[in-house]
């Protein structure tokens, strides 16, 4: 098999907190081939966001990544690489698209002052051929009279504008990868829909591969190939995008599924997850979900599940693996 | 379904209108207005839910705070049990509040941080003069437990809870004056999955066990799917399509509502689904488009000059089904009068091919 675009490997990012260490991101592994679109979902405090922010290296103290993380990215570990080289990745080979359109960009420049500004810091070259860059750009992400609205503030375009320019912001430099964290999550359900298209169209046209962050379930079913779920700074599960919607592993991966209610499937009463997202600073032992799951036994509290192999691509970090019998023993159980 | 419904109903709002003044210049001269709500009427029954749903700016928010008269009406008529609440005075309005409560959005900005969370609970109950001492403070323990709080957690303060929790001692301070209505603005859209489905599932047994009815005003389809009777879509402040949940999630009538249903994503990645995808952007409420505020994105096929001239009237199109479009058959609003405002295309049953049901 070919070297993957991106290969990390037992990523540990921790805060050192006063009130302890936040292990928010606790050795996390996986691999983005190129051309391909992974989604990596999980609730707020899972360590999604993290993740993303440390593949760039934009954690600040107390936060820090564990010196024995590895992140390979075009032949280079970059957990290792100087601050110089890092600036040389962001934005012209990973770029990131953030959830908040509003503060992603600068209020005070016109919006192709912006888009021509990574141009030229990784580029070079005129500040016309910038600009001119920057308008074409525009016009890729399908901004109606380009070379008027780049002369534009933020504040005169709408969100879904908005984030038509973050996005073109993104892969104004073609990178390789694009980390979308929460890309759709502050804009309305029809617009989110013309922003996932035009994501869709502009991979298929530039073959960037995507890493695409959401709590949405829906959006992940509708746009990623591969599927990561995160729980408690770890990765629980992870699976083809149609195996893992078919034939969830996890309990906690099956109970995020039951919780969410769908268009079209009236249900009387929702099926919920009790509890709630433990503080990183003070995971549980033992399996970090056993204390809201279902079919926790004895073991579960005591013995950290290492990542069972479920089948093709679908890995599942759950005791259930080595004992099938306790799921369906503990439905009926539960039915009785 | 049941028989027509005869009760009158609890809750009665009839053309409410709020426009907003748009002031420029340095001695504020009003020089347009922005019409957040423009003519909305709609009944909500005893025990029911009705929905509000749309997008940003669609007024749905605007059209809550208007019946709970934290936002003055410009025009219409708001009855709650046979009373107009827009002509009570300050003190009388208040004293209906018992009656009324309201659920927010943001469990962090809807709790005042100096109280703990049993004065919070407990103020109705002073204001009201419902319960005071001993009786009151075991009536805040019952509500905490209620809502699925422990009676300790009286005397902590709201930082220390989670979003869900919060939204707990929300739903505790709404229910303590013993209301028959609720507002319900965006009650679980700052939640994560699995706490939403908690509260959902609160909010259920409550209105179950104690006879509530909701106003539950949300942009999350799904979710209104799964807890309301019936669905009001907001469009552009005004009421644009009107049915039960079954039929307006089966069968949409309104091309706005087709369009926001096949937006909603689907979580089952082997469902290839038509989507009709609309085209730019909600347009300005200071400035609305003329006759169908809707038509210069509308997609359907029968689309012609008299839709940007006729406003189109909510409709009965199917029993107990109410759409406003001139397009969409059966309209009272007839071909020669629809000719006469330069329509070339005849109205005709639109239904494109929306999401699956299993």
């Amino acid at each position: 098999m070919a070297e993957p675009l991106l290969r990390v490997r037992d990523l540990r990012t921790y805060f050192y907190t006063e009130n302890g260490v936040a292990r928010a991101v606790d050795g996390v592994s996986f691999e983005i081939g190129a051309g391909e679109t992974v989604g990596l979902v999980g609730e707020s405090g899972c360590g999604k966001s993290v993740t993303a922010l440390s593949l760039l290296r934009l954690i600040r103290p107390p936060g820090r990544i564990e010196p024995n993380s590895e992140i390979h990215f075009d032949g280079k570990n970059l957990v290792s690489v100087d601050e110089g080289f890092m600036r040389s990745v962001r934005g012209a080979r990973i770029s990131m698209v953030f959830q908040e359109p509003m503060t992603a960009l600068n209020p005070v420049f016109t919006i192709g002052d912006q888009i021509a500004e990574v141009v030229c810091v990784h580029h070079g070259g005129s500040k016309k051929e910038a600009w001119d860059r920057a308008v074409q750009m525009l016009e890729t992400v399908g901004i109606a009279s380009p070379a008027q609205r780049a002369h534009e503030y933020p504040h005169q375009m709408s969100g879904g504008m908005r984030q038509r320019v973050v996005i073109a912001m993104a892969l104004v430099m073609n990178p390789a990868l694009v980390i979308a964290d929460e890309p759709t999550t502050a804009l309305d359900v029809t617009i989110q829909a013309q922003i996932l298209e035009l994501l869709r169209e502009l991979q298929q046209k530039f073959g960037t591969s995507i890493l695409l962050i959401t709590h949405d379930l829906g959006v992940v079913a509708e746009s990623a190939s591969r599927v990561i779920v995160m729980y408690g700074g770890e990765i629980v599960e992870e699976a083809p995008v149609i195996e893992l919607f078919a034939t969830a592993h996890h309990p906690y991966t099956e109970g995020l599924l039951n919780a969410m209610p769908q268009v079209g499937q009236q249900r009387d009463r929702l099926a919920t997850i009790p509890g709630s997202v433990p503080p990183p600073t003070a995971w549980p032992q033992g399996c970090r979900f056993h204390d809201r799951c279902a079919y926790a036994w004895e073991r579960c509290a005591t013995e950290h599940p290492p990542l069972y192999q479920i089948g093709a691509g679908h890995v599942s970090r759950c005791h259930l693996a080595e004992e099938p019998e306790r799921r369906a023993a503990s439905a009926e159980q539960r039915s009785a | 379904m049941s028989a027509p419904d005869t009760r009158s109903p609890l809750l009665s709002v009839r053309g409410l209108v709020k426009h907003f003044p748009i002031k420029k210049g340095l001695f504020g001269k009003t020089s347009g207005q922005v019409r957040a709500v423009d003519g909305v009427s709609f009944d909500v029954m005893a025990g029911e839910t009705l929905g509000l749903v749309g997008e940003s700016g669609c007024g749905k928010s605007t059209t809550g705070r208007m019946i709970l008269r934290l936002i003055e009406p410009t025009a219409g008529t708001v009855e709650f049990d046979g009373i107009n609440l827009v002509s009570l005075d300050a003190r009388a309005m208040r004293a209906l509040r018992r009656k009324i409560q309201v659920i927010f959005q943001d469990p962090f900005s809807s709790l005042n941080p100096r109280m703990t969370v049993g004065a919070i609970v407990r103020e109705g109950l002073t204001i009201h003069k419902i319960a005071e001492g001993a009786a009151a403070d075991a009536r805040v323990r019952q509500l905490l437990d209620e809502v699925g709080l422990r009676a300790e957690y009286m005397s902590r303060y709201p930082h220390e809870f989670s979003g869900g929790q919060r939204q707990r001692i929300g739903i505790a301070r709404a229910l303590a004056v013993e209301p028959t209505f609720i507002v319900c603005d965006e009650p679980v859209s700052a939640l994560d999955v699995s706490v939403q489905a908690q509260v959902i599932n609160l909010m259920q047994d409550l209105q179950r066990d104690r006879g509530l009815a909701y106003l539950f005003i949300a942009h999350d389809l799904s979710v209104v799917e799964h807890i309301a009777d019936r669905v009001a879509v907001m469009y552009l402040g005004k009421i644009v399509e009107l049915a039960s949940s079954e039929d307006l999630y089966r069968e949409p009538l309104m091309p706005y509502t087709q369009a926001l249903l096949s937006a909603v994503p689907v979580a089952d990645p082997t469902v290839k689904k038509t989507r009709v995808v609309l085209h730019g952007d909600v347009p300005s409420p200071a400035n609305p488009p003329s006759g169908c505020v809707f038509h210069p994105r509308c997609q359907h096929p029968a689309k012609d000059a008299a839709c940007a001239e006729i406003v189109p009237p909510l409709e009965e199109k199917a029993p107990n089904h109410w759409a406003a479009c001139i397009k969409q058959t059966p309209t009272g609003v007839e071909w020669g009068v629809q000719q006469a405002a330069g329509g070339t295309k005849r109205p005709e049953r639109y239904l494109p091919v929306l999401a699956p049901t299993d």
